[in-house]
């Protein structure tokens, strides 16, 4: 169990302190105003993860999972936008429906998804557009995430691509829209279906119909029994017990991609804190970040003795180039060792050791650079969704 | 915490022999945490009943405090982006409820 894993991996290193605040989340979230109070809860499949909200579910991952590159399944993070939620799945039933204008429209039962089409492995990160909107300032409404509402997995499936050319897309196909198996309650409530243009859910190899989530099948909160996975993008894209799949002749510009999930239309994808953006775009492609896992927020180390900060970094699919960390507020940076390199698209693990240089308080920074050069800033930009959120993250710790 | 807790159930269905065997797997959710619950006020009974149909309270609990502003706009919202069924009352009840009970 990775809780108990890094419980003696920090004692093993003599942090005494560290330990107490890991064995007692709610003192190491006290320093944290967003997850101040939130409760643990256990769900279907789930370890104890962090509620935003009961129903439908919302649950974060916290931060003490994110000191390697794969999130557990159990511990994977969930989100849901409307209640009902899928709760039983027969197999027997279940089938993906491939229509709209192609020449032969599919029904797909799981095995037939598994079997007729090349079966592809590629580890990718699911990040809510909303992570971490708890923490803009000037507050914005929706859900109020901390940093959880990210996780990394290896997924396996097919093909979009391969799918859609069973199917035979026609001449004049703009958009493929996809649909889940969740229906809200009230009819008036817009049933959740996004939309890609056809150019990448045609044509990109890398965008998979997944059916295995490191190496298990897919939780029913994670959206079993396929989802569909399309890394560097944010997860309001990766839709869910995913079973309608229409190729349409026009831009798809329904509730869920038309007024939900837009950005600014500007370089930055803000605005001026507390403005309202003249123009706004769907959010695609998600910005540079990285974090601080171990040692936790607020955790106590000893002066003068190594401490290892582990941690990830990730962007929207170029993969990163590099770590620094600070101990003296971003006027020095040094470069973190990188871990494993599991694709572009994945978490990149990062370590680095520190030694806490005398008593008190010691704000420690983390900061990414990616493939092509993009970063973090020390100041957060703004928008009125809280989204895209990718400010220098930083922890306090106590030296003693 | 330490053994994983066995909340889902795979039923292989094998009554009919000539058929593949139909396979689901079902979980059961729980029921809204007390987190969720509204803070107790003048007003709650309106709020409750107005705003636990579509998803549970904590979506409003969680929500930074604001005024009257604010919570105008969220019950607005509510009722012209998704249906809500409120009458013009109700509506009052519940701004002046949520601008107390979660105001500045
Ligand atoms: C007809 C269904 C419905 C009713 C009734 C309803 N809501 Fe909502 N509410 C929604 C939906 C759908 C969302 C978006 C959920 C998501 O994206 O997770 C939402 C989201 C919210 C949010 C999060 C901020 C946002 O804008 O997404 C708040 C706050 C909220 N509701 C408050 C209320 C209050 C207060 C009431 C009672 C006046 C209420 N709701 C009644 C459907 C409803």
């Amino acid at each position: 169990m990775p809780g108990l894993d890094r419980r003696r991996f920090l004692s093993g290193l003599g942090a005494a302190a560290a330990v107490a605040s890991v064995a007692t989340p709610g003192a190491a979230r006290a320093a944290d105003p967003i997850l101040d109070g939130r409760p643990l809860v256990r769900y279907p499949e789930k370890t104890d993860l962090i509620l935003l909200t009961s129903r439908p579910a919302q649950l974060e991952t916290p931060m003490r999972y994110f000191d390697r590159a794969l999130t557990r399944n159990d511990a994977f993070f969930v989100r849901y936008h409307t209640f009902p939620t899928p709760s039983s799945v027969d197999l027997g039933a279940w089938r993906l429906r491939v229509g709209g204008r192609v020449d032969r429209p599919l029904e797909l039962s799981l095995d037939e998804l598994r079997t007729k089409f090349p079966r592809v492995a590629l580890t990718a990160v699911a990040q809510c557009s909303g992570n971490s909107r708890g923490r803009f300032t000037p507050r914005v409404l929706g859900g109020q995430w901390g940093d959880g509402a990210m996780g990394n997995a290896e997924w396996v499936g097919a093909r979009l691509r391969d799918v859609l050319a069973a199917a035979g897309v026609r001449q004049g196909a703009v958009q493929v829209t996809f649909e889940g198996l969740d229906r809200p309650a009230f009819p008036t409530v817009p049933q959740f279906v996004k939309s890609l243009d056809v150019a990448r859910a045609g044509e990109d190899p890398d965008v998979l119909i997944a059916y295995q989530m490191n190496g298990g099948e897919l939780p029913m909160l994670n959206g079993y029994p396929v989802r569909l996975i399309v890394p560097g993008w944010y997860a309001t894209y990766w839709v869910k017990h995913l079973t309608d799949v229409q190729v349409i002749d026009h831009v798809f510009e329904k509730f869920w991609m038309k007024p939900a999930y837009r950005i600014p239309d500007t370089a930055c994808g803000c605005v001026e804190p507390g403005m309202a953006p003249a123009r706004t775009v769907p959010i695609t492609r998600m910005t540079v970040r990285s974090f601080i896992a171990a040692p936790a927020g607020g955790a106590r180390v000893e002066v003068g003795r190594p401490t290892a900060l582990k941690g990830i970094a990730f962007d929207g699919g170029y993969g990163i180039r590099e770590v620094q960390v600070s101990d003296d507020g971003g006027v020095s940076w040094r470069r973190a060792q990188p871990g494993q390199d599991l694709g572009r698209y994945s978490f990149r693990e990062w370590s680095a050791t520190w030694t806490p240089p005398r008593p008190g308080r010691h704000r420690l920074m983390v900061r990414a650079l990616n493939g092509i050069g993009e970063s973090q800033g020390y100041e957060a930009l703004w928008n009125p969704a809280g989204y895209l959120r990718n400010v220098i993250e930083s922890i306090e710790v106590q030296a003693g | 915490m330490h053994a994983r807790r066995v909340a889902v159930t795979v039923t292989l269905l094998l009554g009919l022999p000539l058929l593949a065997a139909a396979q689901t797997k079902s979980i059961t959710l729980p029921p809204d945490h007390v987190f969720s619950d509204l803070a107790p006020g003048p007003g709650v009974e309106t709020t409750q009943r107005a705003c636990r149909s579509c998803h549970s309270t904590d979506y409003v609990v969680t929500q930074p405090r604001g005024d009257a502003r604010q919570w105008e706009g969220v019950v607005a919202k509510m009722m012209s982006v998704y249906g809500a069924n409120i009458t013009a009352d109700d509506a009052k009840t519940i701004v002046q409820y949520l601008s107390r009970q979660y105001g500045k």
